[in-house]
Protein backbone atom coordinates (compact mmCIF):
# COMPACT_ATOMS: atom_id res chain seq x y z
CA UNK A 1 0.00 0.00 0.00
CA UNK A 2 1.62 3.24 -0.84
CA UNK A 3 2.51 5.47 2.18
CA UNK A 4 -0.31 7.98 3.01
CA UNK A 5 0.80 11.41 4.07
CA UNK A 6 -1.44 14.00 5.43
CA UNK A 7 -0.96 17.69 4.47
CA UNK A 8 0.23 18.33 7.70
CA UNK A 9 3.01 15.55 8.05
CA UNK A 10 4.46 16.42 4.72
CA UNK A 11 6.99 18.67 5.78
CA UNK A 12 8.68 16.42 8.47
CA UNK A 13 8.09 14.00 5.82
CA UNK A 14 10.40 15.39 3.21
CA UNK A 15 13.02 16.81 5.74
CA UNK A 16 12.86 12.56 7.06
CA UNK A 17 13.64 12.00 3.57
CA UNK A 18 16.28 13.97 2.98
CA UNK A 19 17.60 12.61 6.60
CA UNK A 20 17.93 8.92 5.04
CA UNK A 21 19.06 10.23 2.03
CA UNK A 22 22.30 11.11 3.92
CA UNK A 23 22.51 8.21 5.79
CA UNK A 24 23.54 6.02 2.80
CA UNK A 25 26.03 8.83 2.11
CA UNK A 26 27.27 9.31 5.95
CA UNK A 27 30.13 6.75 5.74
CA UNK A 28 32.20 7.83 2.75
CA UNK A 29 30.87 11.94 3.47
CA UNK A 30 32.16 13.71 6.98
CA UNK A 31 28.83 14.62 7.58
CA UNK A 32 27.96 14.14 10.86
CA UNK A 33 27.25 17.06 12.51
CA UNK A 34 25.22 17.84 9.52
CA UNK A 35 23.23 14.98 9.80
CA UNK A 36 22.63 15.79 14.20
CA UNK A 37 21.59 18.88 13.07
CA UNK A 38 19.14 18.24 10.95
CA UNK A 39 17.90 15.01 13.28
CA UNK A 40 17.33 18.17 15.84
CA UNK A 41 15.40 20.09 13.29
CA UNK A 42 13.14 17.35 12.40
CA UNK A 43 12.17 16.27 15.93
CA UNK A 44 11.65 20.10 17.16
CA UNK A 45 9.39 20.55 14.01
CA UNK A 46 7.19 17.21 15.06
CA UNK A 47 6.67 18.84 18.23
CA UNK A 48 5.93 22.06 17.28
CA UNK A 49 3.47 20.30 14.48
CA UNK A 50 1.64 17.91 16.70
CA UNK A 51 1.05 19.99 19.63
CA UNK A 52 -0.57 22.40 17.59
CA UNK A 53 -3.00 20.12 16.13
CA UNK A 54 -6.07 21.63 15.24
CA UNK A 55 -9.69 19.68 15.56
CA UNK A 56 -9.87 18.84 12.24
CA UNK A 57 -6.35 17.68 12.13
CA UNK A 58 -6.70 14.80 14.60
CA UNK A 59 -9.80 14.10 13.10
CA UNK A 60 -7.11 13.17 9.83
CA UNK A 61 -4.77 11.33 12.51
CA UNK A 62 -7.61 9.23 13.62
CA UNK A 63 -8.88 8.01 9.97
CA UNK A 64 -5.23 7.67 8.96
CA UNK A 65 -5.62 4.60 6.53
CA UNK A 66 -2.26 3.38 8.45
CA UNK A 67 -3.01 3.43 11.84
CA UNK A 68 -3.31 0.57 14.06
CA UNK A 69 -6.81 -1.26 13.70
CA UNK A 70 -8.90 -3.64 16.45
CA UNK A 71 -7.51 -6.81 15.12
CA UNK A 72 -3.95 -5.11 15.26
CA UNK A 73 -4.52 -3.91 18.96
CA UNK A 74 -6.25 -7.38 19.73
CA UNK A 75 -3.13 -9.37 18.46
CA UNK A 76 -0.49 -7.02 19.75
CA UNK A 77 -2.08 -6.94 23.20
CA UNK A 78 -3.10 -10.08 23.85
CA UNK A 79 -1.13 -13.58 24.62
CA UNK A 80 -4.46 -15.59 23.59
CA UNK A 81 -7.25 -14.97 21.27
CA UNK A 82 -10.00 -16.82 20.17
CA UNK A 83 -12.17 -15.00 17.67
CA UNK A 84 -16.07 -15.75 18.10
CA UNK A 85 -18.12 -14.87 15.02
CA UNK A 86 -21.66 -14.61 14.67
CA UNK A 87 -25.56 -13.43 16.41
CA UNK A 88 -26.84 -16.21 16.70
CA UNK A 89 -29.55 -14.72 14.98
CA UNK A 90 -29.06 -14.01 11.01
CA UNK A 91 -25.24 -14.10 9.95
CA UNK A 92 -21.81 -12.74 11.45
CA UNK A 93 -21.27 -9.36 11.09
CA UNK A 94 -17.41 -8.55 9.59
CA UNK A 95 -17.62 -4.87 10.85
CA UNK A 96 -17.12 -5.59 13.98
CA UNK A 97 -14.55 -8.46 15.11
CA UNK A 98 -14.31 -9.94 18.94
CA UNK A 99 -14.01 -13.15 20.87
CA UNK A 100 -11.92 -14.28 24.05
CA UNK A 101 -8.39 -13.40 25.25
CA UNK A 102 -5.86 -13.29 27.84
CA UNK A 103 -4.68 -9.75 28.40
CA UNK A 104 -1.67 -10.19 30.89
CA UNK A 105 -3.29 -11.62 34.02
CA UNK A 106 -6.89 -11.12 32.71
CA UNK A 107 -8.94 -13.61 31.07
CA UNK A 108 -11.81 -11.12 29.11
CA UNK A 109 -13.84 -10.61 26.23
CA UNK A 110 -12.20 -8.41 23.77
CA UNK A 111 -14.19 -6.81 20.32
CA UNK A 112 -14.32 -3.87 18.29
CA UNK A 113 -15.29 -2.49 15.12
CA UNK A 114 -12.76 -3.16 12.55
CA UNK A 115 -11.77 -1.94 8.94
CA UNK A 116 -9.82 -2.86 6.32
CA UNK A 117 -7.06 -1.44 4.52
CA UNK A 118 -7.70 -1.72 1.41
CA UNK A 119 -10.35 -1.71 -0.58
CA UNK A 120 -11.23 -5.27 -1.07
CA UNK A 121 -11.02 -5.69 2.77
CA UNK A 122 -12.83 -2.67 2.97
CA UNK A 123 -15.83 -3.53 1.58
CA UNK A 124 -15.39 -7.14 3.35
CA UNK A 125 -15.70 -4.90 6.52
CA UNK A 126 -18.40 -3.00 5.38
CA UNK A 127 -15.55 0.06 6.24
CA UNK A 128 -16.33 -0.76 9.72
CA UNK A 129 -19.79 0.20 9.55
CA UNK A 130 -22.06 -2.60 11.44
CA UNK A 131 -25.65 -3.71 10.82
CA UNK A 132 -27.80 -4.76 13.45
CA UNK A 133 -26.74 -7.68 13.28
CA UNK A 134 -23.32 -6.67 14.79
CA UNK A 135 -24.76 -4.90 17.56
CA UNK A 136 -26.47 -8.19 18.15
CA UNK A 137 -23.25 -10.01 17.91
CA UNK A 138 -21.90 -7.82 20.17
CA UNK A 139 -24.60 -7.74 22.57
CA UNK A 140 -24.16 -12.23 22.24
CA UNK A 141 -20.58 -12.16 23.42
CA UNK A 142 -21.24 -9.55 26.48
CA UNK A 143 -24.18 -11.72 27.68
CA UNK A 144 -21.49 -14.51 27.13
CA UNK A 145 -18.80 -12.51 29.46
CA UNK A 146 -21.00 -12.16 32.05
CA UNK A 147 -22.39 -15.30 32.62
CA UNK A 148 -18.53 -16.33 32.74
CA UNK A 149 -17.63 -13.57 34.91
CA UNK A 150 -15.40 -12.20 32.21
CA UNK A 151 -14.85 -8.09 31.63
CA UNK A 152 -15.83 -6.45 28.51
CA UNK A 153 -13.23 -4.24 26.28
CA UNK A 154 -14.36 -2.59 23.70
CA UNK A 155 -13.00 -0.87 20.91
CA UNK A 156 -14.63 2.07 18.82
CA UNK A 157 -13.62 2.96 15.55
CA UNK A 158 -16.46 3.05 13.19
CA UNK A 159 -18.00 6.16 10.79
CA UNK A 160 -21.14 5.38 11.84
CA UNK A 161 -23.59 2.65 11.85
CA UNK A 162 -24.36 1.94 8.36
CA UNK A 163 -27.87 3.23 6.56
CA UNK A 164 -29.19 0.98 4.40
CA UNK A 165 -32.55 -0.58 3.41
CA UNK A 166 -31.47 -3.97 5.45
CA UNK A 167 -30.17 -2.43 8.15
CA UNK A 168 -33.55 -1.05 8.64
CA UNK A 169 -35.63 -3.57 7.92
CA UNK A 170 -33.65 -5.43 10.65
CA UNK A 171 -34.02 -2.94 13.50
CA UNK A 172 -30.46 -1.15 13.16
CA UNK A 173 -32.22 1.84 15.89
CA UNK A 174 -33.32 -1.20 18.38
CA UNK A 175 -30.23 -3.06 18.00
CA UNK A 176 -28.19 0.27 19.29
CA UNK A 177 -31.10 0.82 21.59
CA UNK A 178 -31.09 -2.52 22.90
CA UNK A 179 -27.30 -2.65 23.11
CA UNK A 180 -26.98 1.05 25.71
CA UNK A 181 -30.07 -0.96 27.97
CA UNK A 182 -28.15 -4.22 28.37
CA UNK A 183 -24.65 -2.60 28.97
CA UNK A 184 -25.82 -0.48 31.17
CA UNK A 185 -27.32 -3.47 33.64
CA UNK A 186 -24.38 -6.04 32.71
CA UNK A 187 -22.93 -7.43 35.20
CA UNK A 188 -19.05 -7.41 34.90
CA UNK A 189 -16.93 -3.98 34.29
CA UNK A 190 -16.91 -2.84 31.14
CA UNK A 191 -13.70 -0.59 29.62
CA UNK A 192 -14.35 1.23 26.62
CA UNK A 193 -11.79 2.66 24.30
CA UNK A 194 -11.87 5.13 21.26
CA UNK A 195 -9.56 4.12 18.79
CA UNK A 196 -10.28 5.83 16.27
CA UNK A 197 -13.78 7.22 14.87
CA UNK A 198 -16.46 7.38 17.52
CA UNK A 199 -19.07 8.42 14.90
CA UNK A 200 -22.40 9.31 16.69
CA UNK A 201 -25.02 5.85 18.01
CA UNK A 202 -23.29 4.05 16.15
CA UNK A 203 -20.01 3.73 17.97
CA UNK A 204 -22.17 4.12 21.27
CA UNK A 205 -23.89 0.82 20.37
CA UNK A 206 -20.67 -1.01 22.14
CA UNK A 207 -19.89 2.35 23.95
CA UNK A 208 -21.49 1.95 27.11
CA UNK A 209 -18.84 1.54 29.94
CA UNK A 210 -17.43 1.92 33.76
CA UNK A 211 -14.50 3.08 32.16
CA UNK A 212 -14.06 5.33 29.06
CA UNK A 213 -10.28 5.91 27.35
CA UNK A 214 -9.54 7.56 24.62
CA UNK A 215 -6.44 7.66 22.90
CA UNK A 216 -4.98 10.96 21.87
CA UNK A 217 -6.11 11.92 18.07
CA UNK A 218 -9.15 10.18 17.92
CA UNK A 219 -12.57 11.99 17.54
CA UNK A 220 -16.07 10.75 19.55
CA UNK A 221 -19.06 12.77 18.67
CA UNK A 222 -22.30 13.29 18.09
CA UNK A 223 -22.16 13.74 14.17
CA UNK A 224 -19.09 13.70 11.52
CA UNK A 225 -17.37 17.05 10.80
CA UNK A 226 -18.53 16.42 7.53
CA UNK A 227 -21.96 15.84 7.88
CA UNK A 228 -22.42 18.42 10.42
CA UNK A 229 -21.41 20.91 8.22
CA UNK A 230 -23.72 19.92 5.25
CA UNK A 231 -26.61 20.15 7.89
CA UNK A 232 -25.74 23.38 9.32
CA UNK A 233 -24.05 25.29 6.90
CA UNK A 234 -25.74 23.39 3.99
CA UNK A 235 -22.38 22.85 2.13
CA UNK A 236 -19.68 20.00 2.73
CA UNK A 237 -16.74 23.14 2.89
CA UNK A 238 -17.44 23.92 6.58
CA UNK A 239 -15.67 20.58 8.08
CA UNK A 240 -12.54 22.62 9.82
CA UNK A 241 -15.61 24.85 11.42
CA UNK A 242 -17.83 21.80 12.19
CA UNK A 243 -15.05 20.02 13.86
CA UNK A 244 -14.13 22.74 15.77
CA UNK A 245 -17.35 23.86 17.02
CA UNK A 246 -18.32 20.48 17.71
CA UNK A 247 -15.08 20.06 20.33
CA UNK A 248 -14.76 16.42 19.47
CA UNK A 249 -11.14 15.76 20.39
CA UNK A 250 -9.91 13.94 23.62
CA UNK A 251 -8.61 16.77 25.49
CA UNK A 252 -12.42 18.46 24.73
CA UNK A 253 -13.93 15.29 26.19
CA UNK A 254 -12.16 15.10 29.23
CA UNK A 255 -13.21 18.29 29.83
CA UNK A 256 -16.30 17.80 29.18
CA UNK A 257 -16.59 14.63 31.60
CA UNK A 258 -17.72 12.05 28.74
CA UNK A 259 -14.37 10.16 28.84
CA UNK A 260 -12.04 9.65 32.08
CA UNK A 261 -8.61 8.90 30.19
CA UNK A 262 -6.73 9.95 27.54
CA UNK A 263 -3.90 7.21 26.15
CA UNK A 264 -0.71 9.13 24.93
CA UNK A 265 0.05 8.41 21.29
CA UNK A 266 3.44 8.35 19.93
CA UNK A 267 5.13 11.27 18.64
CA UNK A 268 3.10 11.89 15.27
CA UNK A 269 0.28 9.60 15.98
CA UNK A 270 -0.65 5.94 16.80
CA UNK A 271 0.38 4.91 13.06
CA UNK A 272 4.04 5.90 13.82
CA UNK A 273 4.49 3.53 16.19
CA UNK A 274 2.56 0.19 16.20
CA UNK A 275 4.02 -1.74 19.26
CA UNK A 276 4.56 1.22 20.89
CA UNK A 277 0.98 1.84 20.93
CA UNK A 278 0.00 -1.19 21.48
CA UNK A 279 2.13 -1.45 25.37
CA UNK A 280 0.72 1.65 26.08
CA UNK A 281 -2.48 0.80 25.17
CA UNK A 282 -2.54 -2.62 27.33
CA UNK A 283 -0.79 -1.41 30.25
CA UNK A 284 -3.71 1.05 30.40
CA UNK A 285 -6.43 -1.71 30.20
CA UNK A 286 -4.23 -3.82 33.29
CA UNK A 287 -4.17 -0.91 35.34
CA UNK A 288 -8.13 -0.68 34.72
CA UNK A 289 -9.44 -3.85 35.36
CA UNK A 290 -7.25 -4.92 38.17
CA UNK A 291 -9.09 -1.86 39.60
CA UNK A 292 -12.40 -2.60 37.95
CA UNK A 293 -12.67 -6.20 38.91
CA UNK A 294 -12.48 -5.47 42.63
CA UNK A 295 -15.69 -3.48 42.78
CA UNK A 296 -19.16 -5.99 43.48
CA UNK A 297 -21.65 -6.28 40.39
CA UNK A 298 -24.30 -4.51 41.69
CA UNK A 299 -21.98 -1.66 42.90
CA UNK A 300 -20.10 -1.22 39.44
CA UNK A 301 -23.93 -1.17 37.94
CA UNK A 302 -25.69 1.38 39.84
CA UNK A 303 -22.13 3.71 39.43
CA UNK A 304 -22.40 2.85 35.86
CA UNK A 305 -26.16 4.37 35.29
CA UNK A 306 -25.04 7.29 37.37
CA UNK A 307 -21.86 7.86 35.59
CA UNK A 308 -23.95 8.40 32.53
CA UNK A 309 -26.48 10.22 34.65
CA UNK A 310 -24.39 13.30 35.42
CA UNK A 311 -23.71 13.57 31.32
CA UNK A 312 -25.30 17.26 30.16
CA UNK A 313 -25.16 20.63 30.63
CA UNK A 314 -28.51 22.69 31.64
CA UNK A 315 -29.43 25.58 33.47
CA UNK A 316 -32.50 25.33 35.92
CA UNK B 1 -28.79 10.79 12.90
CA UNK B 2 -29.56 14.51 14.00
CA UNK B 3 -32.71 16.48 13.81
CA UNK B 4 -31.61 18.77 10.98
CA UNK B 5 -31.05 16.00 8.45
CA UNK B 6 -34.61 15.47 7.60
CA UNK B 7 -36.49 18.78 8.05
CA UNK B 8 -35.24 20.50 4.56
CA UNK B 9 -36.29 16.98 2.43
CA UNK B 10 -39.05 15.54 4.69
CA UNK B 11 -40.86 18.39 6.24
CA UNK B 12 -44.62 17.39 5.93
CA UNK B 13 -46.82 19.85 4.40
CA UNK B 14 -48.93 21.09 7.77
CA UNK B 15 -45.82 22.18 9.60
CA UNK B 16 -45.84 24.76 6.41
CA UNK B 17 -49.25 26.60 7.78
CA UNK B 18 -51.60 26.21 5.16
CA UNK B 19 -54.32 28.33 6.41
CA UNK B 20 -57.07 29.53 4.38
CA UNK B 21 -57.47 33.34 4.73
CA UNK B 22 -59.44 33.88 7.71
CA UNK B 23 -57.23 31.32 10.12
CA UNK B 24 -59.99 29.48 11.24
CA UNK B 25 -59.82 26.27 8.58
CA UNK B 26 -57.45 23.86 7.63
CA UNK B 27 -56.71 21.78 4.61
CA UNK B 28 -55.37 18.76 4.93
CA UNK B 29 -52.21 18.09 2.99
CA UNK B 30 -52.72 14.52 2.27
CA UNK B 31 -56.00 14.45 0.59
CA UNK B 32 -56.97 18.37 0.37
CA UNK B 33 -59.98 18.14 2.90
CA UNK B 34 -60.87 21.87 3.90
CA UNK B 35 -61.75 21.39 7.93
CA UNK B 36 -62.77 23.79 10.15
CA UNK B 37 -60.10 24.02 13.46
CA UNK B 38 -62.71 23.24 15.89
CA UNK B 39 -63.62 20.26 14.38
CA UNK B 40 -59.84 19.46 13.85
CA UNK B 41 -59.58 20.00 17.19
CA UNK B 42 -62.60 17.45 18.17
CA UNK B 43 -60.91 15.23 16.13
CA UNK B 44 -57.80 15.31 17.16
CA UNK B 45 -56.02 16.71 14.55
CA UNK B 46 -56.77 13.89 12.28
CA UNK B 47 -58.22 14.33 8.45
CA UNK B 48 -61.98 13.48 8.73
CA UNK B 49 -61.70 12.33 5.32
CA UNK B 50 -58.56 10.37 5.10
CA UNK B 51 -57.25 9.72 8.58
CA UNK B 52 -54.01 11.52 7.87
CA UNK B 53 -52.43 12.52 11.18
CA UNK B 54 -51.09 16.59 11.60
CA UNK B 55 -47.92 16.88 13.80
CA UNK B 56 -49.04 18.34 17.28
CA UNK B 57 -47.44 18.80 20.59
CA UNK B 58 -46.67 18.06 24.15
CA UNK B 59 -50.25 20.70 24.93
CA UNK B 60 -52.63 18.40 22.33
CA UNK B 61 -51.85 15.08 23.29
CA UNK B 62 -51.96 15.83 27.34
CA UNK B 63 -55.43 17.21 26.35
CA UNK B 64 -56.76 14.37 24.96
CA UNK B 65 -54.87 11.74 26.41
CA UNK B 66 -54.59 12.67 30.41
CA UNK B 67 -57.98 13.25 33.22
CA UNK B 68 -58.90 16.34 32.84
CA UNK B 69 -56.18 18.97 34.83
CA UNK B 70 -54.65 16.03 36.28
CA UNK B 71 -50.82 16.85 34.59
CA UNK B 72 -48.86 18.30 36.72
CA UNK B 73 -45.58 19.36 35.00
CA UNK B 74 -41.73 18.65 36.12
CA UNK B 75 -39.03 20.75 35.16
CA UNK B 76 -41.13 23.10 32.95
CA UNK B 77 -38.34 25.83 32.84
CA UNK B 78 -35.02 23.23 32.45
CA UNK B 79 -33.37 25.14 29.45
CA UNK B 80 -29.91 24.46 27.45
CA UNK B 81 -26.78 25.78 28.92
CA UNK B 82 -25.06 25.71 25.54
CA UNK B 83 -22.35 24.03 26.73
CA UNK B 84 -20.26 23.99 23.65
CA UNK B 85 -20.70 28.14 22.79
CA UNK B 86 -21.87 25.85 19.51
CA UNK B 87 -22.04 28.28 16.47
CA UNK B 88 -22.65 27.62 13.05
CA UNK B 89 -24.05 30.17 10.73
CA UNK B 90 -25.93 31.41 13.58
CA UNK B 91 -25.29 30.95 17.56
CA UNK B 92 -26.74 28.23 19.19
CA UNK B 93 -27.98 29.71 22.17
CA UNK B 94 -29.56 32.62 19.60
CA UNK B 95 -31.86 29.57 18.46
CA UNK B 96 -32.69 28.26 22.02
CA UNK B 97 -34.03 32.11 22.76
CA UNK B 98 -35.98 32.08 19.63
CA UNK B 99 -37.28 28.69 19.84
CA UNK B 100 -38.61 29.77 23.47
CA UNK B 101 -40.15 32.93 22.74
CA UNK B 102 -41.72 31.96 19.64
CA UNK B 103 -43.26 28.53 21.30
CA UNK B 104 -43.33 29.02 25.24
CA UNK B 105 -41.73 25.88 25.50
CA UNK B 106 -38.35 25.33 27.18
CA UNK B 107 -37.28 22.63 25.23
CA UNK B 108 -38.24 19.59 23.36
CA UNK B 109 -39.74 17.24 25.90
CA UNK B 110 -42.57 18.34 28.79
CA UNK B 111 -42.26 15.92 31.35
CA UNK B 112 -44.99 15.14 34.46
CA UNK B 113 -47.35 12.87 36.13
CA UNK B 114 -50.94 12.79 35.56
CA UNK B 115 -53.99 10.50 35.78
CA UNK B 116 -55.45 8.20 33.31
CA UNK B 117 -58.73 7.06 33.73
CA UNK B 118 -57.98 7.61 37.16
CA UNK B 119 -54.45 6.00 37.30
CA UNK B 120 -51.27 7.68 38.23
CA UNK B 121 -48.73 7.87 35.05
CA UNK B 122 -45.54 9.76 34.34
CA UNK B 123 -45.79 10.96 30.84
CA UNK B 124 -42.82 12.10 28.78
CA UNK B 125 -43.71 13.95 25.39
CA UNK B 126 -41.84 15.41 22.93
CA UNK B 127 -42.46 19.01 20.85
CA UNK B 128 -41.05 18.74 17.58
CA UNK B 129 -41.42 22.00 17.14
CA UNK B 130 -38.67 23.06 19.44
CA UNK B 131 -35.65 22.96 17.31
CA UNK B 132 -36.62 19.64 15.48
CA UNK B 133 -38.04 17.78 18.86
CA UNK B 134 -34.06 17.07 19.13
CA UNK B 135 -32.36 15.48 21.79
CA UNK B 136 -29.77 17.61 24.26
CA UNK B 137 -29.04 17.58 27.57
CA UNK B 138 -32.58 19.00 28.66
CA UNK B 139 -34.44 16.36 26.93
CA UNK B 140 -32.25 13.69 28.43
CA UNK B 141 -32.18 15.16 31.88
CA UNK B 142 -35.67 15.80 32.04
CA UNK B 143 -36.66 12.46 30.88
CA UNK B 144 -34.05 11.03 33.32
CA UNK B 145 -36.13 12.73 36.18
CA UNK B 146 -39.36 11.57 35.39
CA UNK B 147 -37.80 8.22 34.90
CA UNK B 148 -36.43 8.63 38.59
CA UNK B 149 -40.04 9.62 39.43
CA UNK B 150 -41.71 6.97 38.07
CA UNK B 151 -39.57 4.66 39.68
CA UNK B 152 -40.14 6.18 42.96
CA UNK B 153 -43.71 6.43 42.99
CA UNK B 154 -44.19 3.34 40.99
CA UNK B 155 -45.69 4.82 37.90
CA UNK B 156 -46.43 3.14 34.73
CA UNK B 157 -44.34 5.69 31.94
CA UNK B 158 -45.25 6.87 28.87
CA UNK B 159 -43.14 8.54 26.46
CA UNK B 160 -44.66 9.98 22.92
CA UNK B 161 -41.50 10.65 20.65
CA UNK B 162 -41.70 13.11 18.16
CA UNK B 163 -38.38 13.69 17.02
CA UNK B 164 -35.25 13.93 14.38
CA UNK B 165 -32.41 12.59 17.17
CA UNK B 166 -29.98 14.12 18.92
CA UNK B 167 -29.10 17.95 18.82
CA UNK B 168 -26.08 18.34 16.86
CA UNK B 169 -25.29 21.58 18.79
CA UNK B 170 -24.46 19.85 22.10
CA UNK B 171 -21.96 17.29 20.32
CA UNK B 172 -20.90 14.52 22.61
CA UNK B 173 -22.96 15.67 25.37
CA UNK B 174 -26.07 15.01 23.54
CA UNK B 175 -25.19 11.60 22.25
CA UNK B 176 -24.40 10.75 25.49
CA UNK B 177 -28.19 11.38 26.06
CA UNK B 178 -29.11 8.26 24.99
CA UNK B 179 -27.05 6.53 27.23
CA UNK B 180 -27.79 7.91 29.78
CA UNK B 181 -32.27 7.89 29.46
CA UNK B 182 -31.59 4.24 28.41
CA UNK B 183 -29.64 2.89 31.49
CA UNK B 184 -31.91 4.70 33.60
CA UNK B 185 -34.62 2.84 31.94
CA UNK B 186 -32.93 -0.56 33.25
CA UNK B 187 -34.61 0.66 36.86
CA UNK B 188 -38.09 0.66 35.54
CA UNK B 189 -37.20 -2.56 34.06
CA UNK B 190 -35.72 -4.55 36.98
CA UNK B 191 -38.77 -2.59 39.21
CA UNK B 192 -41.43 -4.01 36.68
CA UNK B 193 -42.99 -0.73 35.73
CA UNK B 194 -44.14 -0.70 32.79
CA UNK B 195 -43.15 1.40 29.66
CA UNK B 196 -44.78 2.22 26.80
CA UNK B 197 -43.37 3.77 23.71
CA UNK B 198 -45.89 6.21 21.55
CA UNK B 199 -43.98 6.59 18.22
CA UNK B 200 -45.41 9.53 16.17
CA UNK B 201 -44.17 11.23 13.09
CA UNK B 202 -41.58 11.49 12.47
CA UNK B 203 -39.36 9.45 14.98
CA UNK B 204 -35.58 9.13 13.80
CA UNK B 205 -32.25 8.87 14.59
CA UNK B 206 -30.50 9.22 18.38
CA UNK B 207 -34.15 9.17 19.65
CA UNK B 208 -35.62 5.97 17.65
CA UNK B 209 -32.21 4.12 18.85
CA UNK B 210 -32.43 4.68 22.39
CA UNK B 211 -35.92 4.97 24.49
CA UNK B 212 -38.36 5.44 21.86
CA UNK B 213 -37.41 1.74 20.96
CA UNK B 214 -36.96 0.21 24.59
CA UNK B 215 -40.56 0.58 25.33
CA UNK B 216 -42.79 -2.77 26.83
CA UNK B 217 -45.11 -1.75 24.65
CA UNK B 218 -44.37 0.01 20.82
CA UNK B 219 -47.50 1.75 20.26
CA UNK B 220 -47.08 3.89 16.71
CA UNK B 221 -49.79 6.22 14.63
CA UNK B 222 -50.62 5.44 11.49
CA UNK B 223 -47.92 6.62 8.94
CA UNK B 224 -45.26 7.53 11.09
CA UNK B 225 -41.77 7.98 9.58
CA UNK B 226 -39.51 5.91 12.33
CA UNK B 227 -36.29 5.01 11.57
CA UNK B 228 -32.13 5.48 12.52
CA UNK B 229 -31.22 6.37 9.54
CA UNK B 230 -32.62 9.54 7.80
CA UNK B 231 -34.05 8.44 3.92
CA UNK B 232 -32.13 10.77 2.32
CA UNK B 233 -29.27 9.40 4.26
CA UNK B 234 -29.84 5.58 2.71
CA UNK B 235 -30.65 7.23 -0.63
CA UNK B 236 -27.31 8.85 -1.23
CA UNK B 237 -25.36 5.54 0.59
CA UNK B 238 -27.03 3.11 -1.66
CA UNK B 239 -28.00 5.49 -4.72
CA UNK B 240 -30.90 3.74 -5.39
CA UNK B 241 -34.78 4.10 -4.64
CA UNK B 242 -36.40 3.48 -1.33
CA UNK B 243 -39.28 1.12 -1.62
CA UNK B 244 -42.82 2.06 -0.97
CA UNK B 245 -43.97 2.90 2.67
CA UNK B 246 -40.05 2.15 3.76
CA UNK B 247 -40.07 3.46 7.32
CA UNK B 248 -43.39 4.12 7.99
CA UNK B 249 -45.24 2.87 10.47
CA UNK B 250 -47.03 -0.25 8.56
CA UNK B 251 -43.53 -1.03 7.53
CA UNK B 252 -42.06 -1.67 11.09
CA UNK B 253 -45.18 -3.77 12.38
CA UNK B 254 -44.57 -5.83 9.73
CA UNK B 255 -40.60 -6.06 10.40
CA UNK B 256 -41.55 -6.78 13.96
CA UNK B 257 -40.46 -3.66 15.94
CA UNK B 258 -44.34 -2.25 16.48
CA UNK B 259 -46.49 -3.82 19.04
CA UNK B 260 -49.71 -2.18 17.02
CA UNK B 261 -50.86 0.97 15.08
CA UNK B 262 -53.22 3.08 16.94
CA UNK B 263 -55.48 6.02 15.44
CA UNK B 264 -54.82 9.25 17.55
CA UNK B 265 -58.62 8.94 18.35
CA UNK B 266 -57.94 4.98 20.10
CA UNK B 267 -54.37 6.48 21.76
CA UNK B 268 -55.79 7.07 24.84
CA UNK B 269 -58.41 3.80 25.13
CA UNK B 270 -55.49 1.46 23.76
CA UNK B 271 -53.29 3.05 26.67
CA UNK B 272 -56.01 2.13 29.34
CA UNK B 273 -56.51 -1.41 27.81
CA UNK B 274 -52.32 -2.28 27.79
CA UNK B 275 -52.45 -0.80 31.02
CA UNK B 276 -55.07 -2.67 32.72
CA UNK B 277 -54.32 -6.00 30.99
CA UNK B 278 -50.60 -5.41 32.57
CA UNK B 279 -50.71 -4.08 36.01
ZN1 LIG C 1 -57.17 14.15 4.52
Amino acid sequence: MAKTILDFEKPIFELEQKLEEMRKFSDRLDIEKDMVRLEEKVRQLKEEVYKGLTRWQRVQLARHPERPYTLDYIYAMTESFVELHGDRLFRDDKAIVGGLAQLGNHKVVIMGQQKGRDTKSNLYRNFGMMNPEGYRKALRLMKLAEKFNKPVITMLDTPGAFPGIEAEERGQAEAIARNLFEMARLKVPIIVVIIGEGASGGALGIGVGDRILMLENCWYSVISPESCSSILWRSWDYKEQAAEALKLTAPDLLEQGIIDRIIPEPLGGAHKDHKQMADTLKTALIEELDALIKIKPEKLVTARIEKFGKMGVFVE
Amino acid sequence: MPWFRRSKVNISPDTQKRELPDGLWEKCPSCGEIIHKKQLELNLWTCLKCDYHWRIGSKEYISFLLDKNSFKEMDRKMRSADPLEFRDTKKYSDRIAEAIKKLDLYDAVRTGTGKIEGRDVALGCMDFEFIGGSMGSVVGEKLARLIDKAYKDKLPTIIISRSGGARMMEGAYSLMQLAKVSARLTKLAEAGIPYISVLTDPTTGGTTASYAMLGDIHIAEPKALIGFAGPRVIKQTIGKDLPEGFQKSEFLLEKGFIDFISHRKDLRTNIIRVLDLLI
